[in-house]
């Protein structure tokens, strides 16, 4: 069993799920900022590779992004820092990012790197389903990651479940039809999510996108198994004197 | 499960697969949010652009407020002096300066009939948003066109146009803000309104079916020439047709009713900026790799890490990373030939024709006209030229480069940078 689904296994509602950038804010806070995720209470860590042209990012993200650019980092850089990460990580972690990077990389020696250095699992926003199953699919499965598929609240039931079937380890819910980064009517999320929930899915979902404090966390967490934090948390570090400090702060404020 | 003999029919040049891919290139490569988007218009476009309303509609402005057809004008002093006979395909003349009024024009009808309040555009040098929001204006609706903060800087005019036209000018303020953040940024915008908008794309990239739709439109260019040719010449096949291409819609709409035609050569030219290897340069099949952009699969130029690199041309319609599936199909295929033009050369073409016929060209143009060079004629070969557009919104650039070569120099030195 995967280390993503022995976390659902084992633990049933408020998974947080954090995303940061990798080679954000500095070249070499990766690692750092993994270890002080799992000190303060982080279920999974969600990485991001940065890209040039993040069609699914919003701003906040994007300048992260273009800042761990401007730092040196590459997927061959991060590798280099995954190399001995589970050594002192045991949180399940997935690598999200986008297609063009990783195909110049060479798929089958990203997903193999991936998995020498203890990666679970991929999200690849512009992978599209047709393309996965025709050509991806077996690739992943070879070497045991797993991948997560979006779902919106556009996306048909039929679609949903057709989704749900190819992903594995969790289903990721965007909580609009919207970019990471906006405010989301709670009510309008709610609804949406009980829908989901309602349709007895294959995998646990967690909630993405608008996703910021507390209150956010909590009213995600009332229909699906948790939530994935990305904008608010690149926030909190933009400016960080401490990323120990950041970190805490922030963690502290959406749990306790 | 899909059924795989479809999805490996490897289409053909006029028409991509059921997935949008023609040869190895080509797809819907979007995030979730845009599926629905993509999904709705790749199963209405064909349907409705072929309806008879449709067509009707299309026509007759293309006709009454385009100016169509636009003339096929044998340019007698520039074929003699290559010593053969080539007409020019007037698309300067179009209403609003170059050949994308004929897409913009499809696509905000189109949106219309699927129930559209709301139209955004990229921008590069700002044609393809004139003609969008002259198009908005004549319907009446709302357009936002994106466009980066450095290209609103350099096209000031075009801007004054969208702006007076009465769409919304946004800066993309992100990345490196030129066309391509313009782009990202059209696509987010369209992510976050998904129910009531339309993006109009500017040329045959994006995700299926934009390559496609945007052939279509822009087809009408090689549809005229034929029949063109066959009134003025006797014959309906050209020996060569030459077109620039930066995302490739000028060119995919004057090589499409010749793409089955195995006699007829085709010639795109991409621009070398200040030289193909001099890391300033858009010629994107020489530098690109395969590669995922703006949602199709397709040449790109980019690092071996794979980020997107920003390309350079004297020419803001010429200055994209990427080209349309469509014809990294027709490259590796070798079914066209692909060219390229410095800046320089490009000016150098441009005052030429000015001087020899009288029209001042666009500067993407100009790049078409730079390979009449580099290529060897037959006195008896009939060249089709796509004159896409002209040079009205290029002086400042003519204006510079006549500071720094006297009058005349660019027929004694062409070497000059
Ligand atoms: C006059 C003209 N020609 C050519 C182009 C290049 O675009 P495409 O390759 O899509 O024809 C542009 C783009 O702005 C243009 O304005």
């Amino acid at each position: 069993m995967s280390r993503i689904s022995q976390l659902f296994k084992k633990k049933k509602e408020r998974i947080l799920n954090i995303y940061f950038t990798a080679g954000f804010p500095e070249l070499d806070s990766t690692l750092t900022l993994m270890k002080l995720l799992q000190e303060n209470g982080a279920d999974m860590i969600e990485l991001g590779m940065p890209y040039s042209d993040p069609l699914a990012d919003g701003p906040v993200i994007q300048s992260s992004g273009s800042r761990a650019l401007c730092n040196g980092m590459t997927i061959a850089k991060l590798f280099e820092q995954l190399k001995d990460f589970r050594k002192e990580i045991d949180l399940p972690v997935v690598l999200m990012g986008y297609m063009n990077p990783i195909l110049q990389f060479g798929f089958e020696k990203f997903c193999a790197t991936c998995a020498v250095a203890g990666i679970d699992g991929l999200i690849l926003p512009d992978l599209p389903e047709h393309e996965y199953e025709l050509e991806y699919e077996a690739i992943l499965k070879k070497y045991g990651l797993d991948f997560i598929f979006l779902v919106t609240p556009e996306t048909s039931d039929a679609r949903i479940r057709r989704l749900d079937a190819f992903s594995n380890g969790f289903l990721y819910a965007v909580s609009s039809s919207s970019i990471t980064g906006k405010d989301k009517d709670f009510e309008e999320v709610d609804k949406y999510l009980s829908r989901l929930r309602s349709m007895n899915l294959k995998n646990p979902v967690l909630v993405g996108f608008g996703i910021k404090d507390r209150l956010s966390f909590q009213s995600a967490c009332r229909h699906a198994a948790g939530a994935i934090i990305g904008t608010a948390f690149i926030r909190a570090l933009e400016n960080s004197a401490s990323l120990k400090e950041s970190v805490k702060g922030f963690m502290d404020a959406v749990l306790k | 499960m899909i059924n795989r003999n479809i999805s490996l029919n490897r289409g053909s040049y006029k028409q991509p697969n059921i997935f949008g891919y023609y040869g190895n290139f080509g797809g819907a490569y979007v995030p979730e949010m845009l599926y629905r988007n993509v999904e709705e218009l790749r199963d209405q476009y064909l349907r409705i652009i072929y309806e008879d309303s449709f067509q009707q509609e299309f026509k007759a402005l293309l006709k009454d407020y385009v100016g169509r057809p636009s003339p096929l004008y044998h340019a007698k002093r520039l074929s003699e002096h290559y010593r053969t006979k080539i007409y020019l395909k007037r698309e300067d003349l179009n209403h609003t300066g170059a050949h994308k009024i004929n897409n913009a024009i499809g696509q905000v009808l189109l949106a219309l009939r699927l129930g559209k309040k709301r139209i955004i555009a990229e921008t590069g040098a700002g044609q393809h948003g004139v003609a969008t929001a002259t198009i908005c204006a004549l319907k009446g609706i709302e357009c936002v066109v994106y466009m980066g903060s450095k290209d609103i800087e350099r096209q000031a005019p075009n801007v004054a146009r969208m702006k007076m036209l009465g769409a919304e000018v946004v800066p993309a303020t992100s990345g490196s803000q030129t066309l391509k953040d313009a782009t990202n940024e059209a696509i987010r915008d369209w992510i976050n309104h998904p129910d009531n908008t339309h993006y109009v794309i500017g040329s045959v990239v994006g995700p299926h079916p934009y390559p496609d739709m945007v052939a279509r439109f822009q087809s009408v260019i090689s549809e005229e020439t034929r029949a063109q040719l066959k009134e003025q010449e006797g014959r309906e096949l050209p020996t060569k047709v030459i077109a620039c291409v930066g995302g490739g819609s000028n060119a995919a709409g004057a090589f499409y009713h010749f793409l089955d035609e195995e006699s007829v050569e085709l010639i795109a030219v991409e621009a070398a900026g200040l030289g193909v290897y001099s890391g300033h340069s858009a010629a994107t099949t020489r530098l690109g790799k395969t590669g995922v952009l703006h949602g199709s699969k397709s040449l790109v130029m980019q690092t071996e890490d794979g980020q997107v690199i920003e390309p350079h041309s004297i020419s803001a319609g010429m200055d994209y990373p990427g080209i349309g599936p469509l014809h990294a199909h027709l490259f590796e295929s070798g079914r066209a030939r692909f060219l390229s033009a410095t800046d320089q050369q490009a000016l150098d073409a441009a005052f030429e024709l000015t001087r020899l016929e009288g029209i001042i060209p666009a500067l993407e143009s100009a790049h078409a006209l730079a390979a009449l060079k580099e290529i060897r004629f037959n006195p008896k070969d009939i060249t089709v030229l796509c004159l896409s557009g002209r040079g009205d919104k290029d002086l400042d650039a003519f204006m510079k480069a006549f500071e720094v070569q006297p009058k005349n120099s660019y027929e004694q030195d062409q070497s000059v940078i």
